[in-house]
């Protein structure tokens, strides 16, 4: 592997200040299951790695009925997606979780780093946006919490400065009525990157739909919204031929590009079909 | 820079002298010399690397050597129970040659101890979805899959 110094962070403050002070080409370094592979693959010039698993406070997790769940950076994907509260409450987060790399991934891979990788098709972002996530960031003068969906700005870029770290995540609770889904198209089952993922989280009110939110991955720069697909469902009962036209609407709305995984054309194709399975699926489980 | 890094080893207490990027797989392969543990694709996708680190299981490869300080490892070294005995999956395997090349099988035998130490009585979608991340390049899963199947019995059937 390609050399590079280790340096272990006790505070936020430290692990801030050496991401600044090290200078370029100085990374974080969490789970490292993508870093240690760029490093090794020469994607990415790493002289420094900021190892913060040894800050305390990263690694909890925290729900209450008011403000929903959260995590902390150090929490893997493995202990979230096998918590009896993550299966029960947020179905859809746990369905990516459990589908991205592999179990032996998942046990060192963080649900934080796959966020802050900020790929398009990562597992984790699109039901996290679509539950209406908030991201929590450390800097040495403030803190500040932005919504996931304006995080990204970019494959790989986010709203996140030099020496910025995120320290965890809330996942609002899921009200009564709630339905959610999250469904990856993918080649194969396991060890695969979507092609498409789609996530859609609904509230019904008397069998109309009172709010929905529909977050398409892999099929645009960032994960992104389907703002007028979700228009076109609110304050509706959810009936096949809205449902059909908000999924062509949602197609209109990404923006896919091709590459070796699929052509834009399946991509969008995929959306269309995909984002009328999730919305049904949502509605079936908020019965 | 090097470390001295201080880890428990399958049981025994170790102290590996490694350069801070090498990663716990070349620290257990080449500072150890506990080979059993084998270099696939050094990039987290085959699980040829699988050790088990204070009860998980994770691809040694992906971790680097330092991270493992004061931790629990446990290799394909630590899998028999005692000299000349086999563990119930080792001897499984062997009987149902669920090994053609063996270089996945190290791997897959950690998989398959942490899939039936957590659960005695996996159905079959639980061992499939247990051994997703292994990969088989001479795809001999029919037989692999058998074998832990049969050595989840036998296990079962021993303990009662």
């Amino acid at each position: 592997m390609r050399r590079f110094d280790y340096h272990r962070a006790d505070t936020l403050e430290q692990a801030s200040r050496l991401l600044t002070d090290l200078g370029d080409d100085t990374f974080l370094f969490n789970g490292g299951t993508d870093l240690l592979v760029e490093i090794r693959e020469r994607l990415r010039r790493v002289r420094n790695v900021v190892d913060i698993k040894g800050i305390p406070g990263l690694s909890d997790i925290i729900y209450d009925e008011t403000r929903g769940l959260t995590f902390g950076a150090l929490v893997t994907v493995g202990r979230l997606e096998r918590l009896a509260l993550v299966r029960e409450r947020y179905p859809n987060l746990r369905d990516a979780l459990a589908s991205l790399g592999s179990i032996q991934v998942r046990n060192r891979a963080t649900v934080v780093g796959n966020v802050c990788r900020a790929s398009p098709s990562a597992d984790t972002i699109p039901p996290l946006i679509a539950d209406g996530a908030f991201i929590h960031i450390y800097s040495r003068t403030n803190m500040r919490v932005v919504p996931l969906a304006e995080f990204f700005t970019g494959p790989g870029k986010t709203v996140l400065a030099k020496g910025e770290i995120v320290t965890g995540i809330t996942v609002p609770p899921a009200g009564d009525n709630s339905g959610k889904a999250y469904i990856k198209h993918g080649r194969r089952k396991a060890m695969e990157l979507s092609t498409v993922g789609v996530a859609v989280s609904l509230s019904m009110d008397d069998g109309v739909c009172s709010d929905i939110r529909i977050a398409l991955g892999a099929v645009g720069a960032t994960v992104l919204r389907a703002p007028a697909a979700e228009a076109m469902l609110r304050g509706t009962r959810l009936d096949a031929a809205t449902v059909k036209s908000a999924a062509d609407k949602a197609m209109e709305e990404c923006t896919p590009i091709s590459n070796v995984r699929a052509s834009a054309d399946y991509r969008r194709d995929m959306v269309g079909v995909l984002t009328g399975r999730a919305i049904n699926q949502a509605l079936e489980a908020s019965a | 820079m090097k470390r001295i890094v201080e880890l428990t080893i399958n049981g025994e207490p170790r102290d590996m002298t490694v350069e801070t990027c090498c990663s716990l797989l070349d620290a257990l392969r080449d500072d150890v010399g506990l080979t059993g543990t084998k270099k696939g694709c050094d990039v987290g996708d085959c699980g040829a690397c699988t050790v088990i680190v204070d009860g998980q299981p994770v691809n040694a490869c992906l971790m680097l050597a330092v991270e493992a300080e004061g931790r629990t490892v446990e290799t394909i070294e630590g899998l028999q129970p005692g000299v000349d005995v086999l563990h119930p999956l080792q001897d499984a395997f062997m009987r149902h040659g669920a090994s053609q090349c063996g270089f996945c099988t190290p791997g897959i035998l950690m998989m398959a101890k942490k899939l039936l130490d957590d659960n005695p009585r996996p159905t079959d979608e639980d061992i499939r979805f247990g051994l997703s991340g292994n990969i088989c390049r001479c795809t001999g899963y029919t037989k692999i899959f058998d074998a832990i199947k049969s050595a989840a019995l036998e296990m079962e059937a021993a303990r009662s």
